[in-house]
């Protein structure tokens, strides 16, 4: 299973650095997305995966003796709702931005003219780095 | 000495408060302000030079490092500390005139004060960090008052050219400290003096040397780093008398003659430090003579007798590190009086250029008293102290060992430049016709702080001459036995008899009063060959290697800040790659063996589920089907948790997944459409390599962390101290609210911030292009 979970958080990671090297800004929205869902399953992955033993005391027998560690839970917690967070801001931003520049293109938007007129100095980055 | 480094470290703090003492008192501030380096003038002269014994304090610095600030006093440190102290009183009073209705007089004393202290900081220390920090203080505050006329282009240029030449020789000479601590194994100047042997039998020595050399050449403007210093004449004159004559670019003489003890006995210090300063007094010397402003022909030969200083001192034999002494002294005087009267002449009539200049005497008649005893002082004429010096010259170059005709012959060359700039700066202004008339010119009368303090340096000059077996001769033998490290005795006196040095002081004065008679041939003529000579001069080569650092600095800002997003992505994660594989290949027979666990049926299901999706999602090309495979990733990882003992985050994860689901399909129509990926194939090519390297990186990153047995202590505590401690049974709650409460608290703050951001952007009404007011 940890074989699984690693190859299914690796696709992830994958998909999600694919998506935030598009030029539309939803698609590193969606790159974004795909990456924090990676970096819970490498947190939930750093514990031991233990089937059907909540971190619960039990009012009777108290403390158990198989569980599963409570603290990366704790953490992939906090990790969720602070990405839905950020989520939700991002939305509302590229909404906002997409309404004042009129496009979605993130090349169309690291200088402050509409258009951008860059497409030559990137074509000479792109041949100089490949 | 406790005292006075007291006194002398209030200088920062007094320098911070100047600036509103001179919004309340105006340019009368300067009295005030001149109080600071008259106590220390006072204190100084309450010690005794001949009996000091360097007594030393320390405050501590980084103690955990073994590093002190650590203040000493010696014969040498005395008698620049004098200079500093005592020249800058009149420097102050002076400037406090000469810029009367300046509007930034307030920065002047600001940075005057700083440099002061800063300076008076370079001569006490006793730690050569200590002295490094000083010395760079002193290189800034020079940069700042290069550059006081800021508005103009030229007075910007020239105060980058010193901070920079000056900057980089003093960290070179930070890397020849750092090697002499290296040998040594301490910071402390008299730990380097005591272990001077070890230094001379190290290898590192001579690169220590070579890089403490640079240092000081760069600041006392030896060749071929002297060009900065004719450039720094933008400052404003005070400034320049001050800083770039009779201090600062002391610094580096100051900085030899230091480290005499330690590097003097290095077999290249003969061969090298004699060399540069004899081309530097040479060259000054001759360039001198091509210049009619009266500022630049004392800035080049501030050029040469700086290099005849360094000179003296590479010689090393006590009688030329005397002349040394005597000369840096002797210097300071006439050459600062020289500067200020400079500033005097410039201020009353208009104008520096001393073809223009004539007949000054009536309306200046103690600037042209001041202006005459400098002169004289630097032509070397009895009685005073510059012939007493210029006499210990040539005694030093006549009896040294090797070549002494040939150093005497340069030497006397080098005053005979002298004579004729002391006269053209000194006596023709004041005395004779001006060679051009210019009818612009309206010479006023000189205001009574423009010629007190140029008189007070003159008539010191004169009374140290006169009376040169008194004060001066006492604080040259100080520095000296302080240079040399043992009792030498001086005399100083204005009759010898006849000697060759009296013969060849006639004679130098001879050959000056016929240059100084030639100067309407001579000077065109060595301006025009100077001129062509400097189109490979050490400027050109400045300007050159500037322009090609900018350059190169453009070029790899283009390159490394493209201010693309996925580049500076791509460069993270292949850098990240890199470094991981290059790790774990090192490593390859120590990593831990994963282990395979068999899975279940209906985990398959829900890894598929995540991986088909996942890569769907990179081919979405519609907003809709993308937000349906999100939600199929989310829940599946959801039912994931739920499966492997985490009820909590499945709860969340499902809450979460549907807000994001509503949250897409309300604004999903508001949200720009897919752009046609229009990336060349190459470049696509590169993106996937890239994210399959970090995606298979993370994979094994995460086996092999798996692989680790997790043998955590917090798991156990929390679950114990769950029920006592918080009440709860729910562990994973209880470390949310209780035991981390305020990092959910934290988390909530987040949650909040974005929340009002994403109400502002809401609330922003439609068209309000330029931010508007939401």
């Amino acid at each position: 299973m940890l074989f699984l979970m690693a190859i299914a958080a690796g696709v992830l990671f994958a998909a999600g650095i694919f998506m935030i090297l598009r030029r539309s800004m939803v698609k590193v929205l969606v790159g974004i997305l795909l990456l924090g869902y990676a970096a819970n399953l490498l947190l939930f992955n750093a514990a031991p995966l233990i089937r059907g033993a909540p971190p619960l005391i039990d009012p009777v027998i108290g403390v158990p003796t198989v569980y599963a560690d409570p603290v990366p839970q704790a953490l992939i917690l906090t990790a969720i709702v602070i990405s839905f967070g950020v989520t939700a801001f991002a939305v509302v931003l590229i909404r906002r931005a997409y309404a004042v520049t009129g496009t979605g293109d993130l090349d169309n938007m690291h200088c402050t003219d509409i258009p951008c007129e860059s497409e030559e100095i990137l074509s000479d980055l792109e041949d100089e780095i490949l | 000495m406790t005292a006075l480094s007291i006194t002398i470290l209030t200088g920062f703090l007094i320098a911070i408060l100047a600036p509103f003492l001179t919004r309340l008192m105006k340019h009368r501030a300067a009295f005030v302000l001149a109080l600071y380096p008259l106590a220390v003038v006072i204190q100084l002269l309450a010690l005794q030079p001949d009996t000091l014994t360097a007594p030393s304090i320390q405050f501590p610095w980084v103690p955990s490092m073994g590093l002190w600030m650590t203040f000493t006093l010696d014969g040498l440190g005395f008698l620049i500390a004098m200079l500093i102290a005592g020249i800058g009183t009149l420097v102050i009073l002076y400037g406090g005139e000469y810029l009367r209705d300046d509007p930034y007089l307030e920065r002047f004393f600001l940075w005057v004060i700083i440099f002061m202290a800063s300076m008076l900081g370079v001569v006490t220390s006793g730690n050569a960090l200590v002295l490094f920090v000083f010395w760079e203080l002193t290189s800034i505050s020079s940069f700042f008052l290069i550059g006081y006329k800021f508005e103009y282009e030229s007075a910007r240029a020239a105060a980058w050219q010193a901070l920079l030449v000056t900057g980089a020789g003093g960290l070179a000479m930070l890397a020849g400290f750092v090697l002499l601590g290296q040998i040594t194994g301490s910071f402390e100047i008299n730990q380097w003096m005591q272990n001077s042997n070890l230094v001379q039998e190290s290898a590192l020595a001579p690169a220590a040397f070579i890089l403490i050399l640079l240092g000081a050449m760069t600041k006392s403007a030896q060749f071929p780093f002297h060009f900065w210093l004719p450039n720094a004449m933008e400052a404003p004159t005070p400034v320049s008398a001050y800083l770039h004559s009779a201090t600062m670019v002391k610094a580096g003489v100051y900085l030899l003659a230091r480290l005499f003890p330690v590097l003097g006995g290095l077999a290249l210090w003969n061969q090298v430090v004699p060399w540069v300063g004899l081309l530097t007094l040479v060259g000054g010397a001759l360039l001198a003579l091509g210049q009619t402003d009266l500022k630049k022909l004392l800035a080049y030969t501030t050029v040469s007798s700086l290099g005849g200083m360094v000179f003296l001192l590479g010689l090393g034999t006590p009688l030329a590190v005397k002349s040394a002494m005597l000369f840096l002294l002797t210097h300071a005087l006439y050459k600062g009086t020289l500067f200020l009267v400079a500033g005097g002449v410039d201020h009353s009539a208009g104008s520096r250029d001393i073809r223009k200049l004539g007949k000054l005497a009536k309306l200046m008649p103690f600037t042209a008293l001041a202006a005459g005893l400098a002169a004289l002082s630097m032509a070397g004429i009895p009685p005073l102290i510059g012939f007493i010096s210029k006499e210990y010259v040539y005694e030093s170059t006549y009896y040294y060992s090797n070549l002494p005709f040939i150093l005497t012959g340069l030497a006397v060359l080098a005053n005979v430049a002298n004579v004729a700039v002391a006269g053209w700066v000194g006596i023709r202004p004041f005395w004779q016709q001006p060679e051009q008339k210019d009818e612009d010119l309206h010479p006023h009368k000189e205001s009574l702080w423009l010629w007190i303090p140029p008189l007070v340096l003159a008539i010191t000059g004169l009374f140290m001459g006169v009376f040169s077996q008194g004060t001066a001769q006492t604080w040259v033998a100080a520095a000296t036995s302080a240079v040399l490290q043992e009792m030498s005795k001086v005399k100083l006196s204005l009759w010898h008899g006849i000697t060759p040095m009296l013969l060849l002081s006639v004679l130098t004065l001879m050959i000056g009063v016929v240059v100084y008679l030639a100067s309407r041939t001579l000077i065109p003529r060595l301006a025009a060959f100077w001129n062509k000579l400097s189109s490979v001069g050490p400027n050109i080569f400045y300007s050159r290697s500037m322009r090609a650092f900018l350059s190169v600095a453009g070029w790899q800002t283009k390159i490394l800040q493209s201010g693309y997003l996925r580049y500076y992505i791509i460069t993270i994660l292949v850098t990240t790659v890199t470094l991981a594989v290059v790790t774990l290949a090192t490593r390859y027979d120590s990593l831990p063996n994963p282990q395979w666990t068999q899975p279940r049926f209906y985990d398959v299901i829900f890894i598929v589920i995540i991986i088909v999706s996942a890569i769907l999602v990179t081919r979405a090309e519609s907003r809709l089907a993308t937000i349906t495979l999100l939600g199929a990733i989310g829940f599946s990882i959801a039912i994931l948790f739920l499966l492997y003992s985490a009820p909590d985050l499945a709860m969340v994860q499902f809450a979460v997944e549907t807000l994001t689901v509503v949250l897409f399909v309300l604004v999903i129509y508001q949200l720009p459409k897919y752009t046609k990926s229009n990336y060349p194939i190459h470049a696509n090519v590169l993106h996937i390599i890239v994210s399959a390297a970090g995606g298979i990186m993370m994979v094994v990153l995460m086996l092999l962390t798996s692989a680790v047995p997790s043998n955590s202590t917090l798991a156990p505590y929390f679950m114990e101290s769950s029920l006592p401690l918080a009440k709860g049974h729910n562990v994973v709650n209880v470390i949310l609210v209780d035991f981390r409460g305020l990092d959910t608290l934290g988390e909530i703050t987040v949650l909040m911030i974005a929340a009002i951001g994403v109400f502002a952007l809401l609330g922003l009404k439609k068209g309000s292009k330029r931010g508007g007011n939401g």
